[in-house]
Parts: structure tokens; C-alpha cells; sequence
């Protein structure tokens, strides 16, 4: 593919001193915590955002706080930029390594502190992935609720430097609705603690800044989050339409008419077609869009709740409704949406678009996605949270073809700009990265990004952390 | 301070910040008026308010998010979502009785000030449902933050970032926040006759079950008799609130009887009642007792609550309730408001911080008002505040040492 985004241009002063540097971090870790071979760089050299690719300098693999501290005090010292990384699930390149950079991974720091059933939190390590929280919680009867696709491989800390969201969101919110505290090393090594157990913040809401923030204020360490009583009950619902604006008109009913679903996933065609093909969840082929609602909770109020949910869906023309009779088939259901992108990576290379845009208009935009996408020969798939408006088409391209992929591109950069242009903006859970940089003057005025850099200049005045992602590389302020 | 500056739009605010950051003149930022006592003293040369600002911008209810300029009365917000069978879900306090203030609360000041309530337990704070921000730095700038979609992480949040800044980082002039559902109907279960580490431990009980408990407070012997014109059942009252559909809070609150019902009388009210406990409980009913004795707000694990006042108790006059399943302990004293006594108790229960939200003239000279932070996050917190308001123009001293 070819690279259309830029990168830093690596510091000279860095790269010649490669063999100084590595044999200083060897003496801040232990012999298995440092990877410095060109060969045993390569799985570090991208993440999920796979079209890009660099080697970094080294990667340290951290066991302890205290080792997080030293290297980043070393590279601060030394001017060395520094990239964090979780489980490299990044779908935007956030995890994407530069050349004259020591990437910090946190996959060693995978132990589970304390679990608080009293308190209702869990404390971990970074490294812990999301999907194991709920694991470690769920004999006490409890779960953590932020759950993005990836839950299985993706960690707390990369969950935490992204602000992941999840199918679930509508309920109970994003990470940064569920982090109650975190340990973080700031690009001196200053290891400062933010929340813990009770709510609210005594000054600023720091722990609400640093969510979200790309790895580009400090790197978090430990995390205590929430966890919730697990739900009595859960049953998703398929309701399968003839168009999509009959499914994004049943949208809006529903949730005008005060119930809340944990959530409400949308597919259209395509995406039905790709995710029936690959997981045989028993999807309707004869539609040409599917809802799936979930609602919780005991027998009798999900029997309320999804009544009321059918009689909406009728006004709207449903032609198939499918209640499940059984787990099995409950998770028969959710294995079709779960799988959508790695369905849809079977048959074609794809980009996947993050965007979200306000209830009233998604129906506005999915049309304009597909006459965008196929204004450019290509085709879309759209599976996404429709409850909470975040849109993500997936854009099928081949990646062999560099005409094809430069359109498949632009075509995701369009839409971005479609999304933003309807009230909406460039990424609702998967983070700005490399990938959508560049659109930043798109959602936000000169001033607006010039204080967002400011505030992250009270960080890391020499922009060492994760340096080429998120703001534009021109109109930096100089460090 | 003599001036009161009541800008009638952004880009007059934006003007008079300006001015004011180029003569170094200082402003007290407020809304309304009813929570500017927070925090420690400010010493300012101008009043800038955000009354002059008002009126609902947006709201389409089947997107349940509305916007509003930063000086519209929260009574008319709230009105707006009742009719529409919507509710601000964090459940904002209002200070005015506890404070002693009038005046009408602002939509901006609520989130200025992070003002939550019982339910911020189980739905979020004020922080959790804004959305989006407009507001003047420090420089007279002009910046948007956030957006009106719920999900959204392009950028750095700064829309977290100065909910709860009490005024000290910008001059909010426009919020978008999330609205919820009102609930169809509500119950409160009422678990009565506990002490105070028996009645933390039904409400982690409670809490750790499937059936949403949206709030959870107790309200030892002391108090109970200020709620409800005295008629809460004998004894402390340990309460648990249920709303949702009319078909599943009485299955859900039958549940919550049968298992706390073994061990004590548990009676329970409903709908009117039970919102009216709440509001109570939400602003404060047994303090707001047109004195100035110092009244704390303590936020720490709900385990450590109990311990804390029991650990005061030895020391120091003290009453108190607990609210967020025990972690809220509202703490009035009799006397001294001992700050140093109640700080050393909450970092030895494993931390959380203490404001001081009512005291005497005198008194709010001498405590700082805010936790102290620790020495990395404070010269943190003040790096954060240059980038912001580098002249150091609003609300100085309100937040010690921002």
C-alpha cells in the first residue's frame, strides 16, 4: 500500500546512538525484557492498523512499575521517543512503532492485584487483557462492562489509552465511565497515582484526561476499575428489515420511547452476508438489514422490555423477528457480530471507519457512505452500535492493488468527513492513531487543537510519548 | 470586588476575558450564585457571570442529548426533560439549602462543580454525561471540546477535564450532555435498625446483586428523623433504591425483602415518597440547618466510610449519614472542623479526599477546602492550569494553589 501518512522524521541523534541505548536499557531490565534483535523486532513492527509498518529501536518488556519508571527516566534523559504498547490491537495505528523509538510493552504485566467484591472493583496490572477481568470477577458474580470486539487479546491499559467502547456501551458506558483509578508513570519516570477506590477526583479530573489520551501523556501501569453484578438474565433479539432506514427508524423509536437496550447492533447486507457465511449464526439472507437488540436483566422485565421492543419494530414493518430459546443461541447470535471484521478479512482486505454521528442522521449517512464507497468501484459493509451512533463501514479493498487501496483510503476519508460534517465526529472507540491525524482540522478550529497540544505540553513539553499519533505532525508548537 | 461582568453572549465573554487577562485583573467566575462559596476563598477584582447566557439550544429527545448556554437555570432544563419523560441521570445536588445560597442553579454551574447525586453510584457523575463543552481559556480564546455524540474519543477529553474545575481552567459558555429515560416507577427498600458497618455490608450485598440498585444510602438514628417529616420506620434506615419498569421493580424489590427481610424489619415506599427520601438525601435534608457549623463531604471506598467516622468519633464531636453505598459520608462537627484529624483517617482506610463545603468566614481562611494533593500531581495540576489560564486570572485561590 502506499503510505500517504507521514511519520516523524526519525531523530539522527537517536538512531546513532543505537547500540549505547540498548546496552544501557539492558542494564535497567532483566535479560528477557529487552528485544533488540532486528528478526525479534518484526511482530512489534505494526499493530491492527497493519498497512504501516516500522521497526523500532528496542522494546522493553516491563515486569514492574519500577521498570517502566527507569526506562522512560533514561529516555527522557537521552531525548528518546517513546511509543507504549498493550496487545497491539490498535486499529489506527496507535501502537505503531517509529524508528528511533523504544516501545514499552506492557504484555509482562499481566497479574490481577486484587479483586474487591465489597468495593465492586478490580485492581490489575496494565497488561491484563479486558476479557480476563471479567473471568477473574466472574465467580464472585461479577463482570466489567466495557467489551470491545477485540476483548479476548486487548489489554486494560491499551483499552484505557484508547477509551474503548464496546456492543455494551449503551448501558453501561465506555472505559472511561468504568476506571476508577490508575498508576501512571509520567515521560520523567514521576510514578504518580490518580483515583482509586471511591469517586470523583479531589482536584482536577486528571484520571479523565489521561483516558483516551494515546499513550501521549504517560503510561498507566495499574488500573482499578468497576466491575457490576452480572445481570439475572440477557437475550438478544434478531429483527431483520427490508431496508435500512426502516431499521434506523425503529433506532430512534425505541430509544425515544425511554427503554435502553445494553445495546443495539446494526448490520446491513453485506455485512449479514459476510458474518452468516463465516460464523452461521442463522442470520435472515432475505433482508436487507438486521437489528440486534439486547435487553437484561429477570424473566419478567426482559419479557416487558422486548414486548414493548416488538410492538416498535412492527410499526417499523419488521419481517423477521427471532427470539433465542437458549444460551446456545444467544451466543450463536452474538458470534455473528463479534466475528464481522474477522469474517469480513477472509474475503477481502478492509479498512475499517469509526465514526460517529448523531441518532437523527444515520440514516443520512449510511446512504452517503455507500454512494461515497461506490462512487470509488468498491464496496462496504456496515456493521456497527447503532444506539450510540457509532458508525463503522468497513471498506473492502485488495491490498495488492495500490490503486485500489489508495481509493479504499480516501473513500474512508470521505466518510470521516461526512461523519463530522453531520454533527458527528472522526472516532467513537477506536482512537484518532496515524490513521485519522490528518482529518483533525477537519472536526476542530486551530484554537481547539492548539489547547489540546498545550495541556498535553503540561506532560511532555518534548513530545516523546507516542509522538507521531493523534495531532497533526504541522503546526506543532516547538518543544 | 467590584465589577459583576454578565456577558449576554460568547464572543462578550470572550472580549471580556481578554481584557481582563491583559490588565491582570482577576475574576470570581460564577452562575448563579448558589455554589460559589465552594472551595477556599477568592480573591478577585471582578465578578464574571454566566446568567446573562441562558436558554436551550437543542434537544431532540430520541437522541437523549440536549444543549444549553452555560447560564440557563436548571429548573428550566429539568422542566424541559420532565415533560418529555426525561432526567438528568447524575441526579444534580442542590447546594442552596446546605449553603445557605439563593439564587436559581445553572446547568453550567452543575458542571462546573461535578454536582452528582445518590444516583452518580450506579449512572456516572455530572462528568460522565457531558458530552461536549464550549468555553473561554484564560487567553480570551474561544474552544470547543467534545462533541454531542456519546461516543467519542477524538483528541483529548477535554471535556473531563474542566467538569469538576469549579471555574479555575475556563469560563464554561455552552454544555451537551446526555439525558436518560425517567423511570416509569420506583421503590425504596427501607432496612431498618442497622449500625453503621451492618448497614455497609447489606448495601455491598445489595450492590453485588442483579437487581440494580440504582442508589443505596444509610441514614443512622441521628438523622433519620429529618427525612420525611419523621416518618421513616424506627431506627437507622438503611435504603435502597429500585426504579425501572412498573413489571420489574416489584420483582426485583420483593427479592431485595426476602433476603434482608431475615434478619431485619424491612419495610419499603413507593414512588412519591421515595423520590422525595432521595432529593433529601441528594441535598443534604439533616445539614441544612441555617448554621455554619462545618459540614465535610468525604469520598472514599464505600468499605472505608464507617471505619473513617468511627475513627473520628473517638476524637471529635461528629455526625453523619452515608450515601453512594457508604463511600459519601456527609460529616457535620460540632465545633473545629478538625481537617487534619479527618485527612490522616482517610489515608489510613486506603484513601479518597475531603472538601470542606460549609464553614465559617474565618475558618475557610485557614483549611484548605480541597484535598490537598500529593507534590507530583499538584505541580501536575498546576502545569495543566498555565496551559489553560496562564495569567492565572480565574477564580484564583479558590483551589489551593491553582
Amino acid at each position: 500500500m502506499s503510505e500517504t501518512i507521514a511519520f516523524l522524521k526519525p531523530r539522527a541523534d537517536v538512531l546513532a546512538r543505537r547500540s549505547t541505548i540498548i546496552a544501557d536499557l539492558a542494564d535497567l531490565l532483566p535479560p528477557e525484557g529487552l528485544v533488540h534483535e532486528p528478526r525479534e523486532l518484526v511482530p512489534f513492527e505494526t499493530d491492527a492498523f497493519v498497512s504501516y509498518r516500522r521497526l523500532p529501536l528496542a522494546v522493553a518488556l516491563p515486569t514492574s512499575t519500577a521498570e517502566v519508571a527507569a526506562v522512560l527516566r533514561y529516555c527522557h534523559r537521552y531525548g528518546i521517543p517513546v511509543v507504549p504498547r498493550g496487545a497491539g490491537t490498535s486499529l489506527c495505528g496507535g501502537a505503531i512503532p517509529q524508528e528511533d523509538a523504544v516501545v514499552i510493552g506492557l504484555s509482562r504485566l499481566s497479574r490481577i492485584l486484587e479483586i474487591d467484591p465489597f468495593n465492586r472493583t478490580a485492581t490489575v496490572q496494565a497488561g491484563v487483557t479486558n476479557l480476563a477481568i471479567s473471568d477473574a470477577v466472574s465467580p464472585e458474580g461479577f463482570f466489567y462492562a466495557p467489551d470491545p470486539s477485540s476483548q479476548l487479546a486487548c489489554t486494560i491499559g491499551g483499552n484505557i489509552g484508547m477509551n474503548s467502547g464496546g456492543a455494551h456501551c449503551l448501558k453501561y458506558g465506555v472505559t472511561t465511565n468504568n476506571l476508577l483509578g490508575v498508576t501512571l508513570v509520567l515521560v520523567d519516570g514521576t510514578v504518580i497515582e490518580l483515583g482509586g477506590k471511591h469517586l470523583d477526583a479531589a482536584g482536577y479530573d486528571l484520571l479523565g484526561l489521561v483516558c483516551g489520551s494515546e499513550g501521549q501523556l504517560g503510561i498507566v501501569t495499574e488500573a482499578t476499575v468497576r466491575i457490576l453484578a452480572k445481570p439475572e438474565g440477557a437475550r438478544p433479539v434478531l429483527f431483520g428489515f427490508e431496508t435500512s432506514e426502516e431499521a434506523g427508524a425503529c433506532v430512534a423509536d425505541v430509544i425515544g420511547s425511554g427503554i435502553i437496550p445494553v445495546a443495539i447492533e446494526f448490520m446491513d447486507k453485506p455485512a449479514i452476508e459476510i458474518c452468516e457465511a463465516f460464523a452461521k449464526a442463522g442470520y435472515p439472507l432475505d433482508v436487507g438489514a438486521l437489528l440486534i437488540v439486547e435487553v437484561e436483566g429477570s424473566e419478567a422485565e426482559m419479557d416487558a422490555m422486548l414486548s414493548l421492543i416488538v410492538e416498535i419494530a412492527r410499526r417499523h414493518g419488521v419481517r423477521t423477528v427471532r427470539e433465542c430459546q437458549s444460551a446456545t443461541e444467544a451466543a450463536l447470535i452474538w458470534k455473528g457480530r463479534k466475528s464481522a471484521f474477522g469474517a469480513t478479512g477472509r474475503i477481502a482486505d478492509y479498512i475499517c471507519m469509526d465514526g460517529t454521528v448523531p441518532l437523527s442522521q444515520l440514516s443520512h449517512v449510511l446512504k452517503r457512505t455507500g454512494e461515497i464507497v461506490a462512487g470509488f468501484g468498491l464496496r462496504v459493509a456496515n456493521v456497527f452500535h447503532a444506539g450510540d451512533g457509532n458508525m463503522h463501514p468497513l471498506i473492502l479493498f485488495n491490498a495488492n492493488d495500490p490503486v485500489e487501496a489508495a481509493k479504499a483510503e480516501t473513500a474512508g476519508n470521505e466518510i470521516l468527513k461526512l461523519c463530522v460534517d453531520a454533527g458527528g465526529c472522526l472516532t467513537g472507540e477506536h482512537g484518532v492513531g496515524i490513521e485519522k491525524r490528518d482529518l483533525m482540522r477537519h472536526q476542530y478550529s486551530e484554537a481547539d487543537l492548539a489547547q489540546q497540544m498545550a495541556v498535553r505540553a503540561a506532560f511532555d513539553p518534548q513530545w516523546l510519548m507516542n509522538p507521531s499519533k493523534v495531532f497533526p505532525l504541522e503546526g506543532r508548537p516547538a518543544a | 470586588m467590584s465589577a459583576i461582568l454578565v456577558p449576554v453572549c460568547e464572543e462578550e465573554a470572550a472580549g471580556m476575558i481578554r481584557a481582563a487577562a491583559a490588565a491582570g485583573r482577576r475574576l470570581a467566575i460564577s452562575g448563579g450564585n448558589t455554589r460559589s462559596g465552594f472551595g477556599s476563598p477568592v480573591s478577585a477584582d471582578a465578578v464574571l457571570r454566566s446568567a446573562g447566557m441562558s436558554g436551550i439550544v437543542a434537544y431532540d429527545p430520541a437522541e437523549m442529548v440536549m444543549t444549553a448556554r452555560a447560564g440557563t437555570p436548571l429548573a428550566e432544563i429539568e422542566e424541559t426533560l420532565l415533560d418529555n419523560g426525561q432526567m438528568l441521570s447524575f441526579d444534580p445536588i442542590d447546594h442552596r439549602a446546605i449553603m445557605g445560597t439563593d439564587g436559581e442553579p445553572t446547568i453550567g454551574g452543575v458542571f462546573a462543580t461535578n454536582a452528582s447525586g445518590p444516583r452518580r453510584l450506579s449512572a456516572g457523575a455530572a462528568r460522565d454525561s457531558l458530552l461536549g463543552i464550549r468555553f473561554v481559556n484564560g487567553r480570551g480564546e474561544v474552544i470547543r471540546a467534545g462533541g454531542r455524540v456519546m461516543k467519542n474519543v477524538t483528541g483529548l477529553d477535554l471535556v473531563k477535564l474542566l467538569a469538576g474545575s469549579h471555574g479555575t481552567l475556563g469560563f464554561l459558555t455552552e454544555v451537551t450532555f446526555r439525558v436518560l429515560p425517567r423511570p416509569k416507577t420506583e421503590q425504596t427498600i427501607i432496612v431498618s435498625g442497622l449500625d453503621d458497618e451492618a448497614a455497609a455490608r447489606v448495601m455491598a450485598a445489595a450492590m453485588g446483586l442483579s437487581v440494580e440498585v440504582s442508589a443505596a444510602a444509610h441514614l443512622p438514628e441521628s438523622v433519620r428523623g429529618r427525612f420525611l417529616g419523621g416518618h421513616l420506620p424506627e431506627g437507622a434506615a438503611t435504603v435502597l433504591r429500585l426504579e425501572g419498569l412498573a413489571a420489574s421493580v416489584p420483582v426485583r424489590a420483593a427479592r431485595l425483602r426476602e433476603l434482608f427481610g431475615r434478619h431485619a424489619p424491612v419495610s419499603a415506599n413507593e414512588n412519591e415518597a421515595s423520590a422525595h427520601l432521595w432529593r433529601q438525601i441528594r441535598d443534604v435534608a439533616p445539614y441544612a440547618d441555617s448554621t455554619s457549623r462545618p459540614v465535610w463531604r468525604v469520598s472514599v471506598a464505600p468499605s472505608a466510610g464507617f471505619q473513617v467516622v468511627a475513627a473520628l468519633r473517638l476524637e471529635a464531636g461528629i455526625d453523619a449519614f452515608y450515601d453512594w453505598q457508604g463511600g459519601l459520608v456527609w460529616m457535620r462537627m460540632e465545633a473545629d472542623p478538625e481537617p487534619d484529624l479527618l485527612r490522616r483517617a482517610i489515608a489510613h482506610f486506603g484513601g479518597g479526599h475531603a472538601t470542606l463545603m460549609r464553614a465559617s468566614a474565618q475558618m475557610r481562611t485557614t483549611v484548605p477546602a480541597f484535598e490537598p494533593l500529593s507534590p507530583a500531581v499538584a505541580a501536575l495540576s498546576a502545569r495543566v492550569k498555565q496551559q489553560l489560564d496562564p495569567a492565572g486570572i480565574f477564580n484564583p485561590g479558590k483551589m489551593a494553589g491553582l
